[in-house]
C-alpha cells in the first residue's frame, strides 16, 4: 500500500445561467480522474453541464467558532436595506 | 474545557437541533453525536456497497437488453449511494481507509439482507420491489436529519431509489403474468424475501436500543415497528394486484386499526445473520475484500502516474 488517493471537492453547474454548486466530494489520483469520477458519481442523470474539481486541502474555510466576529457586524447595518428609508406613500416604484 | 462549559454547549447544541437547524461539519458537536453518526452513516455506506453483490450476480444473465441496462444502472446507482455516504461520513473526521478497514475486518456491520443468496432471476424483482421498498421507508425520513451532509446525501439517494423499486416491481409483474413456471418463480422469490425484508426495518421497539437519542437527533423519526407496519400496509395490496401471495398465514386486514395484522417474525434468524451466520456472510466479505486486494496495484499505479505527471510539470516550470 503506497499513498492514498487524495480527496476532491466537486462543484457542478446544473445548466447555463446557474452557478456551480458544491455537490459533494470523492477520491481520485489526479484532477483528470477526479473529473471523470465526478461525471459518474454526481451527473448520472444530466445533473450538470460543467464540473469543477478542487483538491480539498486547497480550500480555506472560516471557523464557525468565529462566526460572531465574522458575521455579526452585518447585523446592525439595517441602513443597507431598502426598508430602512421612509418615503411618502405617494412615491410608487422605488 | 470545563465540564460545565461542555454541558452548556451540549444544551445549546440540542436546542439548535430542536429548532430544526442543521449541524455542519466544522460546528462544535458532542463526541457522542460524532461517533453515532460515523457508525450509522458508515454502516449505511457499507450496505450500499455490499448491496451491489447480490444483484451484480445477475447482470450478465439478465433475460433481455432492457432488463440488463436497467439492472446495470441500478447497481451503478448503489455504488453512487455508497460514495455519497462515504464522503459525507469523512466530513466527521474518519478516513475512507479506516472505514474500509472496519468493513473488511467485520468490525462494522452492513444490512443483513445482503447475506441472502440470489438464486433466480425473480430475485432481482423481489429485491427491487421489497428490499429497495423497505430501504426507501427507512431513508425518506433521513432527508430531514440533523447532520447537513447526511441529509443532503439522502436527498440524492431518495430521488434515485424510486426507479429501483419500480423496475423490481415490473420484473415481478411480468413474471407473475407469465407462464405457470414463471409465476411460480416470482412466488418463490417473494416467499424467500418477504420475512428478511420485514427484518430490515430493525428489531422490535421493545428490543431496540438508543431510539430516544436517535429521535432527538432526527436519525430516526418513527419507531421500527411503525415503519414495518407502514411497509406491510403499502406492500400487501401491491402483491394482491399481481396475484402473488404474501407468505404469512396470519396476515389479516384489521378494520379497527385500518392496518394489517401479521404473524411473528423469526428474530432468532435475524440475530444469527447479524452475528455472521447467514447463508452468504462469508461469501460477501470474501468478494468485497478480494475486490479491494486485487485492485490495489491499480490504485497504486494511478497514484504513481499522477505523482510522475506532477513532478514533470514542476520541472518544466523551473
Ligand atoms: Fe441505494
Ligand atoms: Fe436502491
Amino acid at each position: 500500500m503506497s499513498k492514498n488517493w487524495p480527496l476532491w471537492e466537486i462543484f457542478v453547474r446544473s445548466k447555463n445561467g446557474l452557478e456551480h454548486r458544491h455537490f459533494g466530494s470523492l477520491h481520485a489520483a489526479d484532477a483528470e480522474m477526479a473529473l471523470e469520477n465526478a461525471r459518474d458519481v454526481y451527473t448520472r442523470r444530466n445533473e450538470g453541464v460543467s464540473i469543477w474539481v478542487v483538491e480539498s486541502k486547497n480550500i480555506t474555510a472560516s471557523n464557525p467558532e468565529h462566526n460572531g466576529e465574522m458575521f455579526e457586524p452585518a447585523q446592525d447595518k439595517v441602513y443597507r436595506h431598502p426598508t430602512f428609508y421612509d418615503l411618502p406613500d405617494e412615491v410608487k416604484h422605488m | 474545557m470545563s465540564e460545565e462549559q461542555i454541558k452548556n454547549l451540549e444544551k445549546q447544541f440540542e436546542e439548535r437541533i430542536a429548532r430544526d437547524e442543521k449541524i455542519e461539519p466544522k460546528d462544535w458537536m458532542p463526541e457522542k453525536y460524532r461517533k453515532t453518526h460515523i457508525r450509522q452513516m458508515s454502516q449505511h455506506a457499507h450496505s450500499e456497497i455490499v448491496g451491489m453483490l447480490p444483484e451484480g450476480n445477475w447482470i450478465t444473465r439478465a433475460p433481455s437488453l432492457r432488463r440488463k441496462v436497467a439492472l446495470l444502472a441500478k447497481v451503478q446507482d448503489e455504488a453512487g449511494h455508497g460514495l455519497y455516504l462515504y464522503s459525507a461520513t469523512e466530513t466527521l473526521g474518519i478516513s475512507r481507509d479506516e472505514m474500509y478497514e472496519q468493513l473488511h475486518t467485520g468490525k462494522a456491520k452492513y444490512s443483513s439482507i445482503f447475506n441472502y443468496p440470489t438464486v433466480t432471476w425473480a430475485d432481482m424483482g423481489a429485491i427491487g420491489w421489497l428490499v429497495d421498498g423497505a430501504a426507501i421507508i427507512n431513508q425518506v425520513p433521513l432527508c430531514n436529519t440533523s447532520y447537513g451532509p447526511y441529509a443532503r446525501a439522502m436527498i440524492r439517494v431518495c430521488k434515485e431509489e424510486s426507479f429501483h423499486q419500480r423496475q423490481g416491481y415490473e420484473i415481478m409483474m411480468k413474471l407473475a403474468n407469465g407462464t405457470p413456471e414463471q409465476k411460480e418463480m416470482a412466488q418463490d422469490a417473494l416467499n424467500r424475501w418477504w420475512w428478511p425484508s420485514l427484518m430490515m426495518l430493525g428489531p422490535t421497539d421493545a428490543e431496540s436500543i438508543h431510539t430516544e437519542q436517535s429521535m432527538k437527533w432526527k436519525l430516526k423519526r418513527k419507531s421500527n415497528d411503525d415503519l414495518r407496519q407502514q411497509f406491510i400496509d403499502q406492500t400487501v395490496p401491491q402483491a394482491d394486484l399481481i396475484g402473488l401471495t404474501i407468505p404469512d398465514p396470519d396476515l389479516k386486514w384489521n378494520e379497527e386499526r385500518q392496518s394489517y395484522d401479521f404473524g411473528d417474525i423469526d428474530w432468532d434468524e435475524f440475530w444469527q445473520v447479524v452475528k455472521g451466520h447467514g447463508p452468504m456472510n462469508k461469501e460477501r466479505m470474501k468478494a468485497r475484500v478480494g475486490a479491494w486486494e486485487v485492485g490495489e496495484w491499480v490504485r497504486d499505479a494511478a497514484m504513481a502516474y499522477a505523482d510522475k505527471k506532477q513532478e514533470r510539470k514542476e520541472k518544466q516550470v523551473v
